[in-house]
């Protein structure tokens, strides 16, 4: 069929483009303007060219050495919270009741801790971990274990994570749950007339079923991990030394502890950068697998 | 490879206790024999999927018993009673190869691996999979697919019966004939006994050697299509058999004279053992009666159409209210207006509430 030329009709997404232009792209344009730009206060600005980007991506430097010590502690802890989550939340999601009212009961008990404040999530876990006042941190010195996650790097890890994994776990499972239920019966009634083992019913059908939500629920937890700001500075102040200091606290340390402004704008250049190449590697790669279904056009 | 033999089977979804008349499955005895090729034939939601299940274990009855070879397996799980069943929609294990979903049921039972790979093959050639044995299962049609299914259905040579319900459903017109013919040659092929759950007269007819007809749950009639399209045990299995179906006519009935709408019809035999006080119909199929010029000894009724169906033609008719169809044969004028009705007395049957009654010569 001939193609229709009509130009108007970029009018019609141009409110689109307004709305996206006020609230990120002149934002973002502003941080751009900073990091290229250096300051010694009074609101006068110099031109530095690329400069700070030189000296953020040099570990040598002291701001490139603090940006990659924190980027790689950063990039460990969304590591480790997603191999504990994900299959967690898998076999939270296997477990849960299929009908009755187990399930109304197991989806709010889920949904609980998501809907607290992260701040709240902070503070609770700060307190819940105190060795002197807080009931898990008290009981575990009670037990023997020489545990304070003020003092001690490993603990304050371990507070963090297991924190993480309490407040995002039911995500995952969520997920999972809703990819499970959409399985018909009748998968399970042919696996079952084919003699298939629990085991061979979780790896030939469920995961494979499961792997769109898997996707979504693993995009989630890695940007939602590797943006984390509020629950450790709540609860670690990023300390002891930096060793909780990820990277957006880095960032406001630099940016509103010591208003460098030109040194946080290019470091919040490159974080996004990141975010948005990992993202995209990472969803590309995951849905590649989907992609020659398409193409055989072959699904009923 | 079995004899399949229900006892006094029954089941209702909402437990034992429920009213007898819900019943999705109302108390019904059969013999399925080793290698014969049935189906079970009946409308949406007559129980037949529900018979089917309970047959492979997917459904427990809430009365009776189901025996293989005389053994009752009422307690086992599906996996224990060694049936296969193929489904209306495929179902594909979708990270395995065409082969590999094959072969599947084999290795979960721990077959050597040789002798999968040889009956994978076998079965591959019966339904030409061959050529896709290493693609992956799920770039493929839903035709395919479901040829799969049947595959991974037919692919174990000891299983008790092999149990498909509605499998063409999803399959193109053209294919259906192909699939079912196969299905046809695969039952003579492997000696599998083989139950057939459809809604579709013609597949049921074709497809199987004893068609059992359900109704509401209940069985109505088990037979050879000749036998379900000559001697209709249940007004239902006139009516849903054969298109158009059975003209069912309410009369009177004394001795070998039926009166319909007030007209004497003379019957091939007599019947003076009809139960008092019920309801008496007689059937005859609309091959059997034929359209002719009006004449005072005939049956007068008036032309509403003429269905043309290519290699007969079926007139439309009323009588009085009563609705009805006869043949048209050829070389006769189309007919209009008013027509009289010529019947064939052998091919007269008498109904007492919906059953059959048989007549004495």
């Amino acid at each position: 069929m001939e193609k229709i030329t009509n130009q108007k009709a970029w009018l019609l997404v141009l409110p689109v483009f307004a709305l996206v232009a006020f609230s990120a792209v002149i934002p973002l344009m502003t941080v751009v303007n900073y990091s290229v730009q250096d300051t010694f206060g009074n609101n006068a600005f110099f031109w530095n060219g690329v400069g700070w980007y030189h000296e953020l991506l040099d570990p040598s430097t002291e701001l490139g050495g603090r940006f990659f010590a924190s980027l790689w502690r950063n990039l460990a802890f969304s590591a480790i919270v997603l191999l504990i989550e994900i299959p967690l939340g898998i076999v939270v999601a296997l477990a849960m009741p299929r009908a009755g009212w187990g399930v109304a009961f197991s989806l709010v008990v889920l949904a609980l801790p998501l809907l607290i404040p992260w701040n709240v999530v902070g503070t609770i876990w700060q307190i819940f971990g105190r060795s002197d006042i807080g009931l898990l941190g008290w009981a575990l010195n009670r037990l023997g274990f020489d545990y304070n996650y003020v003092a001690n790097p490993l603990d304050a890890w371990l507070t963090i994570i297991v924190m993480d994994v309490w407040h995002w776990s039911s995500l995952v499972a969520l997920l999972c749950y809703a990819g499970l239920k959409s399985i018909p019966d009748a998968y399970y009634q042919a696996a079952s007339i084919d003699g298939a083992s629990r085991w061979a019913v979780f790896t030939a059908i469920q995961l494979p079923k499961m792997r769109h939500v898997l996707v979504i629920a693993a995009l989630l937890r890695f940007m939602d991990s590797f943006m984390i700001y509020t629950e450790p500075f709540v609860v670690t102040g990023g300390g002891p030394g930096n060793s909780t200091t990820f990277v957006s606290i880095e960032l406001v340390k630099l940016a509103l502890g010591q208003f460098d402004l030109g040194k946080a704008a290019a470091m919040s250049i490159v974080y996004m950068l990141i975010i948005i190449i990992v993202c995209w590697v990472f969803f590309t790669v995951m849905t590649n697998a989907g992609q020659d279904r398409k193409s055989a056009g072959g699904e009923p | 490879m079995a004899r399949i033999d229900l006892v006094d089977l029954a089941h209702s979804y909402n437990g034992a206790g429920a009213d007898p008349a819900s019943f999705a499955l109302k108390p019904t005895s059969m013999t399925w024999r080793q290698g014969g090729a049935y189906a079970l034939l009946g409308p949406s939601g007559c129980g037949k999927t529900t018979l089917l299940n309970i047959i492979s274990g997917i459904v427990q009855p809430s009365r009776g018993k189901v025996l293989f070879d005389g053994k009752d397996v009422s307690a086992l799980s599906t996996q224990q009673r060694n049936i296969a069943q193929v489904f209306q929609f495929p179902v594909i294990y979708d990270t395995m190869t065409v082969g590999e979903n094959l072969a599947f049921p084999l290795r979960n039972r721990g077959m050597a691996r040789a002798d999968i790979e040889a009956r994978v093959h076998e079965i591959a050639q019966l339904l030409d999979l061959r050529p896709y044995l290493a693609r992956k299962a799920n770039r493929l049609s839903a035709d395919a697919k479901q040829k799969i299914s049947l595959g991974r259905g037919l692919v174990r040579a000891d299983v008790a019966a092999v149990l498909f319900d509605e499998p063409l459903t999803v399959i193109d017109p053209g294919l259906k004939w192909e699939l079912r013919s196969k299905l046809k040659v695969l039952h003579r092929a492997l000696d599998l006994t083989m139950i057939y759950v459809t809604h579709d007269q013609t597949e049921a007819l074709t497809f199987a050697d004893t068609v059992v007809v359900m109704h509401e749950g209940a069985v109505v009639q088990t037979g050879t299509p000749q036998e379900l399209f000559a001697r209709p045990d249940h007004t239902f299995v006139g009516y849903f058999i054969g298109s158009p179906g059975m003209n069912v006519l309410p009369a009177d009935v004394h001795g070998s004279e039926a009166r319909i709408a007030g007209h004497r019809l003379s019957l091939g035999r007599s019947y003076g053992n009809l139960p008092p006080g019920a309801r008496i119909e007689v059937g005859i199929r609309p091959e059997f009666v034929h359209v002719a010029a009006p004449r005072p000894d005939l049956l007068s009724a008036a032309v509403e159409r003429i269905d043309d169906l290519g290699r007969s033609r079926f007139a439309r008719l009323r009588v009085g209210d009563l609705r009805m169809a006869a043949r048209v044969p050829t070389g006769t004028a189309l007919p209009h207006g008013t027509a009289g009705l010529v019947f064939d007395p052998a091919q007269i049957h008498v109904y007492a509430d919906s059953r059959r009654v048989e007549g004495t010569a």
